[in-house]
C-alpha cells in the first residue's frame, strides 16, 4: 500500500462529496429560482384587476383573471365532493376490512389509476361526458378532477388509518364498540391529522392540473352559470396566455402562475408542518 | 308473599346479555360499514374498467383502418385521415430518455449526498426544498421553460454547436422550441422524484452494512458507493422507473416547449412532439371521427406505455423491500 | 515506557490506552481508561450492560468516531504510534473488527472477503487476491465448506457460517489486532464454539480481543480480562485471577453472579 494510493482515494472522497454536493446544491437552487423568478415577475404584475375583472377581448389591456379564480374554485368543489369521499371510504375499506384477496385487487387498481396521465383521464371524462352532451361543461371537468383525486386519497387514508396502532382499535371494542363505532370515533379521530392534512394536499395537487381541463371544462372567457357551461380555470389561462404572443397576457400569465404557485406552496408547507409536529397518533 | 328482604340468587352471576342477533349487529352499525366502504372501493375498480372501456371503445374506428401499423407508420395527415402514432411515440422516447439522462445522475448524486454524507439538519432542510419543487405544477414548468429555459438555451446553443455538432444530435437550426428543451425541462421535473424515493431508500439500508466496510479501512466514499449503493440498487432503479413514468405522460410543460412539430428527425435540436402534447393540442381542433379517434388511440397507447413502466417500478421497489439478509 | 520491552512473563506490548476519557456529546461513557493489551493473547472485556466495554473496544479501532457529537481524549497506542494521530484508513488495516451481528455484503462469498484487499490495495493482481481469498478462509476454519461456492451469495450460509465469513473478511486485509464485539451473541451452541475454537486458532498469528456478555466464554477463552463498569475499568489481570482471585468487590460481585 503506497502513499500515492492513500491519497488517490483520499481525493476521491473528497472530489466525490463536493461533485453529489453541488448536484443537491442544483436540485435545491431550482425551487429557489423558480420562486424568486415568479416572484419578480409575477407579484409585479399583480393588479387589483387581476383579482376582479374579466378577461377583455384580444389586445385590449386591463383585463382580470376574476372568472378563471372562482372557475377553479367551482372545479375543485365538484372535484372534491366526487372524488374524497369514494377515496375516503375506500381507504377505510383497505385499512380496516383489508387482507382479503379483493383488497388486494382494488391495491392494484388504485395504484394504475394513479399511475394514469392527467390527458387521459381528461379523454375519458371527455368520451363520458362531454360526447353525449356535445358540450364542454364544468361537470366534465369536475369529473376528471375527482377521479384524478381517487388514488391519493385512498392512499393516504389507509396509510393514517393503519398508522392507528391496534391497541387502541381493540381498547374500543373491549369496552363494547362495535367495529362500525370504534372506527367511526376512535380509529378515525386518530388519524385526522393525518387525513385532512391528505385531503389539503390532494387538493392542491389538482388545483395545479391543466390537461385534463382542456378539452372538458375548456374555458370560458365569460363567467359561467351552474354546472353545464365550459368554465374558465387558472392553470388553464396560463398555459393559453403564456403561449400568446401578446405582452399583457404574459404579464397576466406570470401573475396567475404566481397566485397558483404560491396557493399549492403554501398548502404544501402547512401540511407538511402539521404532519411533522404530530408525529405521533393521538394517545 | 312474606316480605323477608334476603334473597337467594337464583343464578351464578348477573344475568347474561342475550348473544347479539342480526339486529343487533346491524344497529352496531358493522354491515352498514361494510357495504358501504366496500361498494367505494368496488365503484373505483369500476371506474378503471370503464377508462379502459371507453379508451378502447372511442378508439375503434381508427384501430380499425390502421392496425398495428398505427403504430409504426409516421404520417400525420388529418386533411386526408391518414394517422400514424410513430412521430409521437419517437418524441416520447426521445424526451423522456434525455430526461433520465440528465435527470439520473443529477438526482442519484444529489440523494446520495442527502442521504449519506450530509449532516442531518443540511439533508432534512434541503430535502424539504426539494420535495416541494415535486409539488410545482406542470403548467409551471412550462411557463418558465417558455420564458427562462428557451432564451438560455438559445444562448447556449453556439456552445452545445461547437462541443457537440460533430453528432447527428446536434444539428440544423434552432428555433428554441425543441426535443432538447422539453428533454431538459423533464429532466428538472423528474429529478425531485429520483431524489426524494432514493434517498429513503439510502437510509434504509442497515447500518451495519456502513461499519462493516469502514472497519475494513473504507473511506466514506468507498463505503458508500461500494456497498451502500449498490444494495439499495433495486429502490433506485425503481425511482428511476417511476420518474421515466412520469415523464412519459407529462402534457404542459412538454407542449410548451417542445415545438409542435410531427416529424421525425436526428437532430434533437430540431422541434418534435409527444404523444401527451399532440392530444393536448389537437383534440379540441379534430373534426371527423377519424381525427378524433386516432387521438384517443394514442391515449389508449400513453395508458399502456404508462401502465408498463409503473408495473415494472412496483416490482422494483417492492423487491427492494424483501431484501434478503 | 518503552513500548516493545516485554513486560513480566515474556507478553510483548501490542495496544495501549492511557487516560482514556471518551464523550457522546454532554454524557461521559468512559473514564480514565487505561490497560494494556499484550500481543497473541485474548483479552476479553467483561461486564454488565452499558457498562463502556463496546465503546472501549470500538475506540481501539476508532470506529467510535461514526457517532456525530463524540470526543475522545488521551492516548491509544499501537506498538509505537498513538492511532488517535493517524489517517484512520491506516488505523482500520491493522486492527480490524467484527461485529456482533453478521453482515455480510450483499456480494458473492468470494468479493465479501476480496473487499479489503482491494480497496487497500494490498494485493497485486487476482492470482494473489484468489490465494488471499483462500488463505483468510481457512484461517477463519471455513474453507472447506465453502470452496465450491465461492461466487454464490453470502446470504446462502447459515448465521454461524455468516459470522466466520465475516472473520475471514476482516482477516483478509492481515491485521494484527483483531476487535470482536459479542461474536456469539447471536449465534447457537455449536457455532459459538466453532467460533471459540477459532480464536484459539487465531491468536498465535493475531492479537485478540473480545467483548463478551457471556462470563463463561471468558474463562474459556480469554488470557487477560478486563472488568468494566459504568465507564471505568474496575481491574485488569489475568483470566484466572479475575474469576477465583479477584482483588476489587464490584468484580467478585459480577463474577460470582450477585448482579448483572
Amino acid at each position: 500500500m503506497t502513499d500515492l494510493h492513500t491519497l488517490r482515494r483520499k481525493t476521491v472522497n473528497v472530489v466525490m462529496l463536493t461533485v453529489t454536493g453541488l448536484c443537491t446544491l442544483f436540485a435545491a437552487g431550482t425551487l429557489v429560482y423558480i420562486l424568486g423568478y415568479l416572484f419578480v415577475h409575477g407579484a409585479t404584475s399583480l393588479t387589483w384587476a387581476f383579482f376582479t375583472k374579466l378577461p377583455t377581448p384580444v389586445g385590449e389591456s386591463g383585463g382580470g383573471m376574476a372568472n378563471a379564480i372562482v372557475g377553479s374554485g367551482k372545479l375543485l368543489l365538484l372535484a372534491s365532493l366526487f372524488g374524497i369521499p369514494i377515496g375516503f371510504l375506500g381507504g377505510v375499506y383497505l385499512a380496516e376490512f383489508g387482507g382479503t384477496t379483493f383488497s388486494y385487487i382494488i391495491r392494484y387498481v388504485t395504484d394504475l389509476l394513479n399511475g394514469v396521465p392527467s390527458i387521459v383521464i381528461g379523454i375519458f371524462a371527455y368520451t363520458l361526458i362531454v360526447l353525449p352532451q356535445k358540450h364542454f361543461s364544468t361537470l366534465a371537468g369536475g369529473l376528471a378532477l375527482g377521479v384524478m383525486m381517487i388514488p391519493i386519497a385512498v392512499r393516504s387514508t389507509e396509510e393514517f388509518l393503519r398508522a392507528v396502532p391496534n391497541s387502541l382499535r381493540e381498547g374500543a371494542m373491549a369496552l363494547g364498540a362495535s367495529k362500525a363505532k370504534s372506527i367511526l370515533t376512535v380509529v378515525i379521530p386518530a388519524a385526522k391529522n393525518g387525513i385532512m392534512t391528505g385531503i389539503m394536499l390532494n387538493v392542491a395537487r389538482v388545483a395545479g392540473e391543466t390537461a385534463p381541463l382542456l378539452f372538458t371544462s375548456f374555458g370560458n372567457r365569460y363567467w359561467s352559470s351552474g354546472w353545464d357551461q365550459p368554465i374558465s380555470a387558472l392553470p388553464v389561462m396560463i398555459f393559453t396566455y403564456a403561449i400568446a404572443p401578446y405582452e399583457d397576457w404574459h404579464k397576466q400569465a406570470w401573475a396567475a402562475g404566481f397566485v397558483l404557485l404560491s396557493l399549492v406552496l403554501t398548502v404544501n408547507i402547512i401540511a407538511r408542518a402539521v404532519l411533522s409536529s404530530k408525529k405521533h397518533v393521538a394517545r | 308473599m312474606a316480605a323477608t328482604p334476603t334473597t337467594v340468587p337464583t343464578s351464578a352471576g348477573p344475568s347474561r346479555p342475550a348473544p347479539a342477533g342480526y339486529w343487533q349487529r346491524l344497529r352496531g352499525g358493522d354491515e352498514a360499514a361494510y357495504i358501504i366502504t366496500f361498494m367505494a372501493a368496488a365503484s373505483i375498480l369500476a371506474i378503471t374498467a370503464m377508462l379502459v372501456l371507453e379508451l378502447y371503445a372511442n378508439s375503434a374506428a381508427s384501430r380499425g383502418k390502421f392496425g398495428w401499423n398505427f403504430l409504426f407508420t409516421s404520417t400525420w395527415d388529418p386533411v386526408n385521415d391518414q394517422f400514424g402514432a410513430l412521430p409521437f411515440i419517437y418524441g416520447t422516447v426521445v424526451t423522456s430518455f434525455l430526461a433520465l439522462l440528465l435527470g439520473i445522475p443529477l438526482g442519484v448524486g444529489a440523494a446520495i449526498f442527502l442521504a449519506e454524507l450530509a449532516p442531518p439538519k443540511i439533508s432534512d432542510g434541503l430535502t424539504f426544498l426539494i420535495e416541494l419543487l415535486a409539488a410545482v405544477p406542470s403548467v409551471i414548468y412550462g411557463l418558465l421553460g417558455v420564458f427562462v429555459l428557451i432564451p438560455i438555451l438559445r444562448s447556449i446553443e453556439p456552445t452545445l454547436k461547437a462541443v457537440l455538432g460533430w453528432t447527428p444530435f446536434f444539428t440544423g437550426p434552432f428555433y428554441g422550441v425543441s426535443l432538447f428543451s422539453a428533454g431538459v425541462v423533464l429532466a428538472v421535473m423528474i429529478i425531485p422524484f429520483i431524489i426524494s424515493i432514493s434517498r429513503e431508500v439510502i437510509l434504509s439500508v442497515p447500518n451495519d452494512q456502513r461499519e462493516a466496510a469502514l472497519a475494513l479501512g473504507a473511506t466514506r466514499w468507498e463505503s458508500t458507493w461500494d456497498i451502500v449503493v449498490p444494495y439499495a440498487k433495486k429502490g433506485i432503479m425503481g425511482s428511476i422507473f417511476l420518474a421515466l413514468a412520469r415523464s412519459l405522460g407529462e402534457t404542459m410543460a412538454v407542449t410548451m416547449v417542445v415545438g409542435n412539430d410531427p416529424k421525425i428527425k436526428a437532430s434533437l435540436l430540431a422541434p418534435g412532439y409527444s404523444i401527451a402534447a399532440v392530444i393536448a393540442n389537437e383534440f379540441t381542433e379534430a373534426t371527423g371521427q377519424m381525427y378524433t379517434s386516432a387521438l384517443i388511440e394514442l391515449g389508449l397507447v400513453l395508458f399502456a406505455l404508462t401502465i408498463v413502466i409503473n408495473g415494472m417500478a412496483r416490482l422494483m421497489i417492492i423487491g427492494a423491500d424483501k431484501y434478503k439478509a | 515506557m518503552d513500548a516493545t520491552k516485554p513486560v513480566a512473563g515474556g507478553a510483548v506490548r501490542k495496544l495501549s490506552a492511557t487516560d482514556l476519557n471518551f464523550y457522546y456529546g454532554d454524557f461521559q461513557a468512559l473514564k480514565n481508561i487505561s490497560m494494556e493489551i499484550f500481543a497473541n493473547q485474548v483479552t476479553a472485556f467483561i461486564g454488565p450492560s452499558g457498562c463502556g466495554k463496546s465503546t472501549f473496544l470500538r475506540t481501539l479501532n476508532r470506529m467510535n468516531e461514526t457517532v456525530r457529537n463524540s470526543r475522545v481524549e488521551g492516548k491509544i497506542m499501537l506498538d509505537d504510534v498513538n492511532i488517535l494521530e493517524q489517517e484512520v484508513a491506516y488505523v482500520r488495516r491493522r486492527v480490524g473488527m467484527v461485529f456482533q451481528r453478521s453482515n455480510p455484503f450483499p456480494k458473492s462469498i468470494f468479493d465479501n472477503i476480496a473487499y479489503g484487499p482491494r480497496i487497500n490495495g494490498t494485493v497485486a493482481n487476482r492470482a494473489a487476491l484468489r490465494e488471499k481469498v483462500e488463505q483468510s478462509l481457512r484461517r477463519a476454519a471455513l474453507w472447506d465448506e465453502v470452496k465450491d461456492k465461492l461466487n454464490q451469495s453470502a446470504y446462502g450460509l447459515s448465521g454461524g457460517q455468516q459470522q466466520r465469513l465475516c472473520i475471514a473478511r476482516a482477516l483478509a486485509v492481515d491485521p494484527e489486532v483483531l476487535l470482536l464485539d459479542e461474536p456469539c451473541s447471536a449465534l447457537d451452541p455449536i457455532a459459538t464454539a466453532k467460533i471459540e475454537d477459532l480464536i484459539f486458532q487465531l491468536k498465535s498469528s493475531c492479537t485478540i480481543v473480545i467483548v463478551t456478555h457471556n462470563m463463561q466464554q471468558a474463562a474459556r477463552v480469554a488470557d487477560n480480562t478486563g472488568f468494566f463498569l459504568l465507564g471505568h475499568l474496575i481491574e485488569f489481570d489475568n483470566t484466572a485471577v479475575i474469576f477465583k482471585n479477584p482483588a476489587k468487590k464490584e468484580t467478585e460481585d459480577y463474577v460470582t453472579g450477585r448482579f448483572g
